[in-house]
Protein backbone atom coordinates (compact mmCIF):
# COMPACT_ATOMS: atom_id res chain seq x y z
CA UNK A 1 0.00 0.00 0.00
CA UNK A 2 1.28 3.45 -0.79
CA UNK A 3 1.10 6.19 1.77
CA UNK A 4 0.98 9.76 0.60
CA UNK A 5 3.04 12.24 2.53
CA UNK A 6 4.21 15.81 2.22
CA UNK A 7 7.73 17.02 1.76
CA UNK A 8 9.26 20.49 1.78
CA UNK A 9 11.75 21.10 -1.01
CA UNK A 10 14.00 24.12 -1.53
CA UNK A 11 14.65 25.56 -4.95
CA UNK A 12 18.33 26.38 -4.32
CA UNK A 13 18.46 28.61 -7.41
CA UNK A 14 15.93 30.97 -5.80
CA UNK A 15 17.08 30.72 -2.17
CA UNK A 16 19.27 33.57 -0.98
CA UNK A 17 19.57 32.44 2.60
CA UNK A 18 17.23 34.97 4.22
CA UNK A 19 16.60 32.44 6.99
CA UNK A 20 12.87 33.03 7.50
CA UNK A 21 12.14 29.33 7.05
CA UNK A 22 14.49 28.23 9.83
CA UNK A 23 12.86 30.67 12.21
CA UNK A 24 9.34 29.54 11.34
CA UNK A 25 9.96 25.82 11.07
CA UNK A 26 12.89 24.90 13.34
CA UNK A 27 11.46 21.37 13.68
CA UNK A 28 12.49 20.70 10.10
CA UNK A 29 14.87 23.41 8.92
CA UNK A 30 18.24 24.57 10.25
CA UNK A 31 20.80 26.84 8.60
CA UNK A 32 24.29 25.92 7.46
CA UNK A 33 27.35 28.05 8.18
CA UNK A 34 26.56 30.34 5.22
CA UNK A 35 22.90 30.80 6.22
CA UNK A 36 21.30 28.43 3.72
CA UNK A 37 18.57 26.00 4.82
CA UNK A 38 19.31 22.36 5.59
CA UNK A 39 16.25 20.10 5.68
CA UNK A 40 16.10 17.28 8.20
CA UNK A 41 14.83 13.85 7.13
CA UNK A 42 14.73 14.84 3.47
CA UNK A 43 12.13 17.51 4.24
CA UNK A 44 9.44 15.03 5.25
CA UNK A 45 6.59 16.84 6.97
CA UNK A 46 4.98 14.97 9.88
CA UNK A 47 1.24 15.41 10.38
CA UNK A 48 1.70 17.59 13.49
CA UNK A 49 3.55 20.33 11.61
CA UNK A 50 1.66 20.42 8.31
CA UNK A 51 0.05 23.77 9.06
CA UNK A 52 3.38 25.31 10.10
CA UNK A 53 4.95 23.95 6.93
CA UNK A 54 2.25 25.48 4.74
CA UNK A 55 2.67 28.86 6.44
CA UNK A 56 6.45 28.68 6.11
CA UNK A 57 6.31 27.86 2.41
CA UNK A 58 4.02 30.87 1.86
CA UNK A 59 6.23 33.15 3.93
CA UNK A 60 9.48 32.60 2.02
CA UNK A 61 10.39 36.03 0.63
CA UNK A 62 12.07 34.39 -2.38
CA UNK A 63 9.28 31.84 -2.98
CA UNK A 64 12.00 29.23 -2.91
CA UNK A 65 10.06 26.66 -0.90
CA UNK A 66 7.66 24.10 -2.31
CA UNK A 67 5.41 21.59 -0.66
CA UNK A 68 5.28 18.42 -2.74
CA UNK A 69 3.27 15.28 -2.30
CA UNK A 70 5.10 12.03 -2.68
CA UNK A 71 3.98 8.47 -2.27
CA UNK A 72 6.15 6.09 -0.32
CA UNK B 1 22.76 -10.47 -38.51
CA UNK B 2 19.34 -9.10 -39.12
CA UNK B 3 17.22 -8.35 -42.14
CA UNK B 4 16.00 -4.81 -42.38
CA UNK B 5 12.45 -3.93 -43.40
CA UNK B 6 13.61 -2.86 -46.84
CA UNK B 7 14.96 -6.33 -47.47
CA UNK B 8 18.69 -5.61 -47.26
CA UNK B 9 20.84 -7.74 -45.00
CA UNK B 10 22.68 -5.74 -42.38
CA UNK B 11 26.01 -7.10 -41.22
CA UNK B 12 26.45 -6.77 -37.49
CA UNK B 13 29.88 -5.49 -36.40
CA UNK B 14 32.43 -7.58 -34.53
CA UNK B 15 32.19 -7.60 -30.72
CA UNK B 16 33.76 -4.67 -28.86
CA UNK B 17 34.32 -2.57 -31.96
CA UNK B 18 30.97 -1.08 -32.68
CA UNK B 19 30.76 2.69 -32.59
CA UNK B 20 34.41 3.02 -33.54
CA UNK B 21 34.13 0.73 -36.54
CA UNK B 22 35.82 2.44 -39.46
CA UNK B 23 37.01 5.28 -37.23
CA UNK B 24 40.11 3.70 -35.75
CA UNK B 25 42.54 3.84 -38.64
CA UNK B 26 43.36 6.38 -41.31
CA UNK B 27 41.23 9.46 -41.78
CA UNK B 28 37.62 8.49 -41.08
CA UNK B 29 35.04 9.32 -43.75
CA UNK B 30 31.98 10.99 -42.19
CA UNK B 31 29.84 11.03 -45.34
CA UNK B 32 26.39 9.51 -45.66
CA UNK B 33 27.46 7.17 -48.45
CA UNK B 34 30.24 5.74 -46.27
CA UNK B 35 27.79 5.49 -43.37
CA UNK B 36 25.40 3.52 -45.61
CA UNK B 37 28.24 1.26 -46.76
CA UNK B 38 29.27 0.64 -43.20
CA UNK B 39 25.90 0.19 -41.53
CA UNK B 40 23.18 0.04 -44.18
CA UNK B 41 19.98 2.08 -44.07
CA UNK B 42 17.90 2.51 -40.98
CA UNK B 43 15.15 -0.12 -40.81
CA UNK B 44 11.97 0.02 -38.82
CA UNK B 45 10.93 3.60 -39.40
CA UNK B 46 7.39 4.91 -39.61
CA UNK B 47 5.89 1.92 -37.89
CA UNK B 48 7.52 -0.74 -40.08
CA UNK B 49 10.09 -3.21 -38.86
CA UNK B 50 11.09 -3.55 -35.25
CA UNK B 51 9.61 -1.69 -32.34
CA UNK B 52 12.50 0.52 -31.23
CA UNK B 53 11.17 1.15 -27.73
CA UNK B 54 10.62 -2.58 -27.17
CA UNK B 55 14.15 -3.35 -28.43
CA UNK B 56 15.60 -0.62 -26.23
CA UNK B 57 13.86 -2.05 -23.19
CA UNK B 58 15.19 -5.51 -23.99
CA UNK B 59 18.69 -4.17 -24.75
CA UNK B 60 19.14 -2.71 -21.27
CA UNK B 61 20.99 0.29 -22.73
CA UNK B 62 22.03 2.85 -20.12
CA UNK B 63 22.75 6.51 -20.84
CA UNK B 64 26.37 7.39 -21.60
CA UNK B 65 26.11 11.06 -20.63
CA UNK B 66 27.39 10.19 -17.18
CA UNK B 67 24.37 9.07 -15.16
CA UNK B 68 23.99 5.52 -16.54
CA UNK B 69 20.22 5.88 -16.36
CA UNK B 70 18.16 3.22 -18.22
CA UNK B 71 17.37 4.75 -21.60
CA UNK B 72 14.00 3.02 -22.09
CA UNK B 73 12.78 4.31 -18.70
CA UNK B 74 13.62 7.85 -19.78
CA UNK B 75 11.88 7.43 -23.14
CA UNK B 76 8.80 5.97 -21.47
CA UNK B 77 8.67 8.89 -19.04
CA UNK B 78 8.61 11.30 -21.98
CA UNK B 79 6.12 9.18 -23.93
CA UNK B 80 3.71 9.17 -20.96
CA UNK B 81 3.27 12.94 -21.29
CA UNK B 82 2.11 12.47 -24.84
CA UNK B 83 -0.72 15.00 -24.56
CA UNK B 84 1.70 17.30 -26.37
CA UNK B 85 4.17 16.17 -28.99
CA UNK B 86 7.59 15.86 -27.37
CA UNK B 87 10.89 17.34 -28.49
CA UNK B 88 14.05 15.24 -28.84
CA UNK B 89 17.58 16.57 -28.44
CA UNK B 90 20.96 15.06 -29.33
CA UNK B 91 23.29 16.39 -26.66
CA UNK B 92 26.81 16.65 -28.09
CA UNK B 93 27.97 19.37 -25.68
CA UNK B 94 30.61 17.33 -23.80
CA UNK B 95 31.67 19.96 -21.26
CA UNK B 96 33.98 17.54 -19.46
CA UNK B 97 37.55 18.75 -20.20
CA UNK B 98 39.05 15.24 -20.35
CA UNK B 99 36.39 13.80 -22.68
CA UNK B 100 36.71 13.54 -26.48
CA UNK B 101 34.37 10.68 -27.31
CA UNK B 102 31.24 12.67 -28.15
CA UNK B 103 33.11 15.12 -30.36
CA UNK B 104 34.80 12.17 -32.07
CA UNK B 105 31.42 10.60 -32.82
CA UNK B 106 29.79 13.87 -33.79
CA UNK B 107 32.52 14.84 -36.23
CA UNK B 108 33.56 11.41 -37.58
CA UNK B 109 30.25 9.50 -37.47
CA UNK B 110 27.55 12.19 -37.35
CA UNK B 111 25.00 9.99 -39.13
CA UNK B 112 25.11 7.44 -36.34
CA UNK B 113 24.10 10.14 -33.87
CA UNK B 114 21.46 11.50 -36.24
CA UNK B 115 20.04 8.00 -36.84
CA UNK B 116 19.60 7.61 -33.09
CA UNK B 117 17.91 10.99 -32.88
CA UNK B 118 15.54 10.10 -35.73
CA UNK B 119 14.68 6.78 -34.06
CA UNK B 120 13.95 8.60 -30.79
CA UNK B 121 11.71 11.07 -32.60
CA UNK B 122 9.76 8.36 -34.38
CA UNK B 123 9.39 6.22 -31.24
CA UNK B 124 8.11 9.18 -29.23
CA UNK B 125 6.10 10.86 -31.96
CA UNK B 126 8.26 13.98 -31.89
CA UNK B 127 8.11 16.35 -34.82
CA UNK B 128 10.92 18.60 -33.66
CA UNK B 129 14.48 17.56 -33.11
CA UNK B 130 17.62 19.43 -32.12
CA UNK B 131 21.31 18.77 -32.30
CA UNK B 132 23.08 20.73 -29.57
CA UNK B 133 26.79 20.74 -30.31
CA UNK B 134 29.92 22.81 -29.70
CA UNK B 135 31.26 25.16 -32.40
CA UNK B 136 34.01 22.69 -33.33
CA UNK B 137 31.44 20.01 -34.24
CA UNK B 138 28.95 22.24 -36.05
CA UNK B 139 30.40 21.99 -39.59
CA UNK B 140 30.24 18.17 -39.46
CA UNK B 141 26.67 18.16 -38.12
CA UNK B 142 25.45 20.75 -40.60
CA UNK B 143 26.91 18.98 -43.62
CA UNK B 144 25.49 15.66 -42.37
CA UNK B 145 22.03 17.25 -42.14
CA UNK B 146 22.44 18.71 -45.66
CA UNK B 147 23.39 15.28 -47.02
CA UNK B 148 20.32 13.69 -45.47
CA UNK B 149 18.11 16.37 -46.98
CA UNK B 150 19.77 15.97 -50.37
CA UNK B 151 19.17 12.21 -50.20
CA UNK B 152 15.53 12.87 -49.31
CA UNK B 153 16.05 10.84 -46.16
CA UNK B 154 14.56 13.16 -43.60
CA UNK B 155 11.03 14.31 -42.98
CA UNK B 156 11.95 15.35 -39.47
CA UNK B 157 13.17 18.93 -39.28
CA UNK B 158 16.43 18.98 -37.34
CA UNK B 159 17.62 22.28 -35.86
CA UNK B 160 21.31 22.59 -35.07
CA UNK B 161 22.15 24.83 -32.11
CA UNK B 162 25.61 25.76 -30.83
CA UNK B 163 26.39 24.81 -27.25
CA UNK B 164 28.55 27.18 -25.19
CA UNK B 165 31.94 25.86 -24.09
CA UNK B 166 31.11 25.62 -20.40
CA UNK B 167 31.33 22.61 -18.12
CA UNK B 168 27.61 22.75 -17.31
CA UNK B 169 26.44 23.48 -20.88
CA UNK B 170 25.52 19.82 -21.35
CA UNK B 171 23.56 19.40 -18.10
CA UNK B 172 20.11 18.48 -19.34
CA UNK B 173 18.11 21.36 -17.89
CA UNK B 174 20.85 23.74 -19.08
CA UNK B 175 20.42 22.26 -22.55
CA UNK B 176 16.69 22.98 -22.38
CA UNK B 177 17.36 26.53 -21.20
CA UNK B 178 19.82 27.07 -24.05
CA UNK B 179 17.29 25.81 -26.62
CA UNK B 180 14.65 28.06 -25.09
CA UNK B 181 16.98 31.01 -25.63
CA UNK B 182 17.73 31.64 -21.98
CA UNK B 183 21.12 33.24 -21.38
CA UNK B 184 23.36 32.13 -19.82
CA UNK B 185 22.45 28.47 -20.33
CA UNK B 186 22.61 27.22 -16.74
CA UNK B 187 20.73 24.37 -15.05
CA UNK B 188 17.26 24.85 -13.56
CA UNK B 189 15.74 23.48 -10.41
CA UNK B 190 13.84 20.39 -11.58
CA UNK B 191 12.70 19.12 -8.18
CA UNK B 192 9.06 19.99 -8.84
CA UNK B 193 8.64 19.94 -12.64
CA UNK B 194 11.08 17.90 -14.72
CA UNK B 195 12.12 18.58 -18.31
CA UNK B 196 10.48 15.27 -19.24
CA UNK B 197 7.22 17.01 -18.35
CA UNK B 198 8.02 20.53 -19.49
CA UNK B 199 11.17 21.27 -21.45
CA UNK B 200 11.86 22.88 -24.82
CA UNK B 201 8.95 25.22 -25.75
CA UNK B 202 7.12 23.83 -22.72
CA UNK B 203 6.92 20.39 -24.32
CA UNK B 204 7.98 17.03 -22.85
CA UNK B 205 11.65 16.78 -23.76
CA UNK B 206 14.14 13.98 -24.22
CA UNK B 207 17.76 15.07 -23.96
CA UNK B 208 20.05 12.20 -24.87
CA UNK B 209 23.82 12.08 -25.07
CA UNK B 210 25.46 11.66 -28.50
CA UNK B 211 27.08 8.31 -27.71
CA UNK B 212 23.81 6.96 -26.31
CA UNK B 213 22.04 7.87 -29.55
CA UNK B 214 24.77 6.15 -31.56
CA UNK B 215 24.11 2.96 -29.57
CA UNK B 216 20.39 3.43 -30.24
CA UNK B 217 21.16 3.63 -33.97
CA UNK B 218 22.83 0.21 -33.82
CA UNK B 219 20.15 -1.34 -31.61
CA UNK B 220 17.61 -0.03 -34.12
CA UNK B 221 19.43 -1.94 -36.85
CA UNK B 222 20.61 -5.14 -35.19
CA UNK B 223 18.28 -5.48 -32.21
CA UNK B 224 18.58 -6.08 -28.49
CA UNK B 225 19.90 -9.61 -28.76
CA UNK B 226 22.86 -8.47 -30.84
CA UNK B 227 23.48 -5.59 -28.45
CA UNK B 228 23.71 -8.02 -25.54
CA UNK B 229 26.38 -10.15 -27.22
CA UNK B 230 28.93 -7.91 -25.46
CA UNK B 231 28.82 -6.94 -21.79
CA UNK B 232 27.05 -8.45 -18.82
CA UNK B 233 23.41 -9.22 -18.07
CA UNK B 234 23.10 -6.09 -15.93
CA UNK B 235 25.37 -3.84 -18.01
CA UNK B 236 25.27 -4.87 -21.66
CA UNK B 237 27.12 -3.42 -24.62
CA UNK B 238 30.21 -1.31 -25.04
CA UNK B 239 31.24 2.17 -23.93
CA UNK B 240 33.57 4.80 -25.29
CA UNK B 241 36.29 6.01 -22.98
CA UNK B 242 38.75 8.88 -23.30
CA UNK B 243 42.11 7.95 -21.85
CA UNK B 244 44.24 10.89 -20.68
CA UNK B 245 47.89 10.38 -19.91
CA UNK B 246 50.95 12.59 -19.78
CA UNK B 247 51.48 12.12 -23.54
CA UNK B 248 47.95 13.07 -24.68
CA UNK B 249 44.44 11.65 -24.97
CA UNK B 250 42.83 8.91 -27.07
CA UNK B 251 39.39 7.31 -27.37
CA UNK B 252 38.81 3.57 -26.98
CA UNK B 253 35.73 1.35 -27.06
CA UNK B 254 35.54 -1.03 -24.13
CA UNK B 255 33.20 -3.99 -23.66
CA UNK B 256 31.28 -3.55 -20.41
CA UNK B 257 32.56 -6.03 -17.86
CA UNK B 258 36.04 -6.07 -19.43
CA UNK B 259 39.04 -5.12 -17.32
CA UNK B 260 39.73 -1.41 -17.62
CA UNK B 261 43.50 -1.81 -17.64
CA UNK B 262 43.57 -3.76 -20.91
CA UNK B 263 40.42 -2.12 -22.30
CA UNK B 264 42.00 1.32 -22.02
CA UNK B 265 45.26 0.12 -23.55
CA UNK B 266 47.22 1.09 -20.45
CA UNK B 267 50.52 -0.33 -19.38
CA UNK B 268 50.45 -2.04 -15.97
CA UNK B 269 53.78 -0.45 -14.94
CA UNK B 270 52.53 3.00 -15.88
CA UNK B 271 49.46 2.49 -13.69
CA UNK B 272 51.28 0.86 -10.78
CA UNK B 273 53.89 3.62 -10.64
CA UNK B 274 51.20 6.35 -10.65
CA UNK B 275 49.60 8.23 -7.73
CA UNK B 276 46.22 6.92 -8.80
CA UNK B 277 43.71 6.91 -11.63
CA UNK B 278 40.79 9.29 -12.10
CA UNK B 279 37.62 7.70 -13.43
CA UNK B 280 34.58 9.60 -14.65
CA UNK B 281 36.16 13.03 -15.04
CA UNK B 282 36.04 16.03 -12.73
CA UNK B 283 32.76 14.86 -11.24
CA UNK B 284 34.16 11.35 -10.93
CA UNK B 285 36.47 9.73 -8.43
CA UNK B 286 40.05 8.62 -7.79
CA UNK B 287 41.00 4.99 -7.41
CA UNK B 288 44.30 3.54 -6.21
CA UNK B 289 46.61 1.86 -8.75
CA UNK B 290 45.90 -1.47 -7.02
CA UNK B 291 42.14 -1.05 -7.27
CA UNK B 292 42.34 0.12 -10.87
CA UNK B 293 44.41 -2.90 -11.91
CA UNK B 294 41.57 -5.24 -11.02
CA UNK B 295 38.65 -2.98 -11.88
CA UNK B 296 36.20 -3.86 -14.67
CA UNK B 297 34.04 -1.54 -16.74
CA UNK B 298 30.85 -1.89 -14.72
CA UNK B 299 29.27 1.15 -13.13
CA UNK B 300 28.19 -0.75 -10.01
CA UNK B 301 31.70 -1.99 -9.30
CA UNK B 302 33.33 1.35 -10.01
CA UNK B 303 30.86 3.01 -7.62
CA UNK B 304 31.85 0.58 -4.92
CA UNK B 305 35.41 1.93 -4.97
CA UNK B 306 34.16 5.53 -4.73
CA UNK B 307 34.30 6.52 -8.41
CA UNK B 308 32.02 6.36 -11.45
CA UNK B 309 32.48 5.45 -15.10
CA UNK B 310 30.58 8.69 -15.71
CA UNK B 311 31.30 9.96 -19.19
CA UNK B 312 34.15 7.48 -19.61
CA UNK B 313 37.07 9.75 -18.77
CA UNK B 314 40.22 8.02 -17.49
CA UNK B 315 43.29 9.92 -16.33
CA UNK B 316 46.48 8.41 -14.93
CA UNK B 317 48.30 10.74 -12.54
CA UNK B 318 52.06 10.14 -12.82
CA UNK B 319 54.41 10.29 -9.81
CA UNK B 320 56.26 13.40 -10.92
CA UNK B 321 53.28 15.70 -10.23
CA UNK B 322 51.75 16.89 -6.94
CA UNK B 323 48.31 15.31 -6.54
CA UNK B 324 47.15 18.07 -4.18
CA UNK B 325 48.05 20.78 -6.68
CA UNK B 326 46.28 18.88 -9.47
CA UNK B 327 43.19 18.54 -7.27
CA UNK B 328 43.26 22.17 -6.15
CA UNK B 329 43.40 23.40 -9.75
CA UNK B 330 40.54 21.14 -10.83
CA UNK B 331 38.33 22.17 -7.90
CA UNK B 332 39.07 25.86 -8.54
CA UNK B 333 38.12 25.32 -12.18
CA UNK B 334 34.93 23.46 -11.21
CA UNK B 335 34.04 26.20 -8.73
CA UNK B 336 34.41 28.74 -11.53
CA UNK B 337 32.30 26.58 -13.84
CA UNK B 338 29.42 26.46 -11.37
CA UNK B 339 26.30 28.30 -12.44
CA UNK B 340 26.54 30.57 -9.41
CA UNK B 341 22.90 29.96 -8.54
CA UNK B 342 22.87 27.78 -5.42
CA UNK B 343 24.36 29.01 -2.15
CA UNK B 344 25.79 25.73 -0.83
CA UNK B 345 27.63 25.12 -4.14
CA UNK B 346 28.83 28.73 -4.51
CA UNK B 347 30.25 29.03 -1.00
CA UNK B 348 31.10 25.37 -0.40
CA UNK B 349 33.17 24.84 -3.55
CA UNK B 350 34.95 28.17 -3.04
CA UNK B 351 36.01 27.16 0.45
CA UNK B 352 37.10 23.68 -0.62
CA UNK B 353 39.17 25.17 -3.44
CA UNK B 354 40.79 27.70 -1.11
CA UNK B 355 41.64 25.05 1.50
CA UNK B 356 43.10 22.71 -1.16
CA UNK B 357 45.19 25.57 -2.57
CA UNK B 358 46.35 26.28 0.96
CA UNK B 359 47.53 22.69 1.29
CA UNK B 360 49.10 22.46 -2.15
CA UNK B 361 50.70 25.87 -2.54
CA UNK B 362 50.92 27.88 0.64
CA UNK B 363 51.51 25.53 3.55
CA UNK B 364 48.43 27.12 5.05
CA UNK B 365 46.44 24.01 5.67
CA UNK B 366 46.65 24.26 9.42
CA UNK B 367 46.31 21.07 11.37
CA UNK B 368 42.79 20.31 10.29
CA UNK B 369 42.40 21.40 6.64
CA UNK B 370 41.53 17.89 5.45
CA UNK B 371 38.95 17.47 8.18
CA UNK B 372 37.37 20.83 7.36
CA UNK B 373 37.23 19.98 3.62
CA UNK B 374 35.44 16.71 4.40
CA UNK B 375 32.99 18.56 6.67
CA UNK B 376 32.11 20.97 3.86
CA UNK B 377 31.60 18.00 1.54
CA UNK B 378 29.09 16.53 4.01
CA UNK B 379 27.36 19.90 4.42
CA UNK B 380 26.73 20.68 0.75
CA UNK B 381 26.06 17.22 -0.66
CA UNK B 382 22.76 16.96 -2.54
CA UNK B 383 21.90 20.62 -2.03
CA UNK B 384 22.42 22.02 -5.51
CA UNK B 385 19.79 22.29 -8.23
CA UNK B 386 22.05 20.05 -10.31
CA UNK B 387 24.68 17.45 -9.45
CA UNK B 388 27.64 19.77 -9.97
CA UNK B 389 28.58 20.03 -6.27
CA UNK B 390 28.01 16.29 -5.75
CA UNK B 391 30.44 15.48 -8.54
CA UNK B 392 33.11 17.74 -7.06
CA UNK B 393 32.51 16.16 -3.66
CA UNK B 394 33.14 12.69 -5.09
CA UNK B 395 36.33 13.97 -6.74
CA UNK B 396 37.54 15.53 -3.49
CA UNK B 397 36.56 12.77 -1.05
CA UNK B 398 38.05 10.02 -3.17
CA UNK B 399 41.16 12.11 -3.82
CA UNK B 400 41.74 12.74 -0.14
CA UNK B 401 41.32 9.00 0.37
CA UNK B 402 43.69 7.87 -2.38
CA UNK B 403 46.22 10.66 -1.69
CA UNK B 404 45.64 10.56 2.07
CA UNK B 405 49.29 10.13 2.92
CA UNK B 406 50.29 12.99 0.60
CA UNK B 407 47.57 15.20 2.10
CA UNK B 408 48.85 14.44 5.62
CA UNK B 409 52.42 15.33 4.62
CA UNK B 410 51.27 18.60 3.03
CA UNK B 411 49.25 19.40 6.12
CA UNK B 412 52.32 18.97 8.33
CA UNK B 413 55.17 20.17 6.13
CA UNK B 414 53.67 22.48 3.49
CA UNK B 415 54.07 22.32 -0.31
CA UNK B 416 56.18 19.59 -1.88
CA UNK B 417 58.92 20.03 -4.46
CA UNK B 418 56.69 18.73 -7.30
CA UNK B 419 54.32 21.66 -7.01
CA UNK B 420 55.86 23.34 -10.04
CA UNK B 421 55.54 20.32 -12.36
CA UNK B 422 53.47 20.84 -15.51
CA UNK B 423 49.79 19.94 -14.94
CA UNK B 424 48.55 16.63 -16.27
CA UNK B 425 44.81 17.19 -15.80
CA UNK B 426 43.58 19.58 -18.50
CA UNK B 427 42.14 22.91 -17.30
CA UNK B 428 40.46 24.91 -20.05
CA UNK B 429 40.84 28.66 -19.76
CA UNK B 430 37.51 30.25 -20.31
CA UNK B 431 35.32 32.99 -19.02
CA UNK B 432 31.79 31.83 -18.37
CA UNK B 433 28.98 34.22 -17.66
CA UNK B 434 27.11 33.53 -14.48
CA UNK B 435 25.07 35.17 -11.85
CA UNK B 436 27.08 36.66 -9.04
CA UNK B 437 25.78 35.76 -5.64
CA UNK B 438 26.47 38.03 -2.69
CA UNK B 439 26.92 36.59 0.74
CA UNK B 440 23.59 36.91 2.59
Amino acid sequence: MTRRSLRVVVDPTKCEGRGVCAEMLPELITLDGWGFPVLDEGGSVSSEIVEHAVRTVRACPRQALHLVEHSS
Amino acid sequence: MRTGSTGQVLTAPAPSVRLLRGLVTGSPDPTLSEHMNRWGGLPGRRGRGLDVLEELRASGLQGRGGAWFPVSTKWEAVARRSARRPVVVANCAEGEPGSRKDSLLTTCAPHLVLDGLVLAASALGARRAFVYAPASSLPAVLSACDERNAWGLERLPIDVVESPSAFLAGQESAVVNALNGRQPAVPSFTGVVTIRERGVAGRPTLVQNAETLAHVALIGRFGAQWYREVGTEECPGTMLMTVNRAGGAFVVEVGLGDRLLEGCGLDVDEVMSSHGVLLGGYGGGWVTPNDFRELVALEGQVRRVGATLGTGVVAVLPRHVCPLAEMADVVRYMQGEGAGQCGPCVFGLAEIATRLEGLAYHGRGGGHAVQRILEICNTIEGRGACRHPDGVIRFVRSGLGVFGQEAGLHQRHGPCDRVGAARVLPIPTQATIRRVMAHP
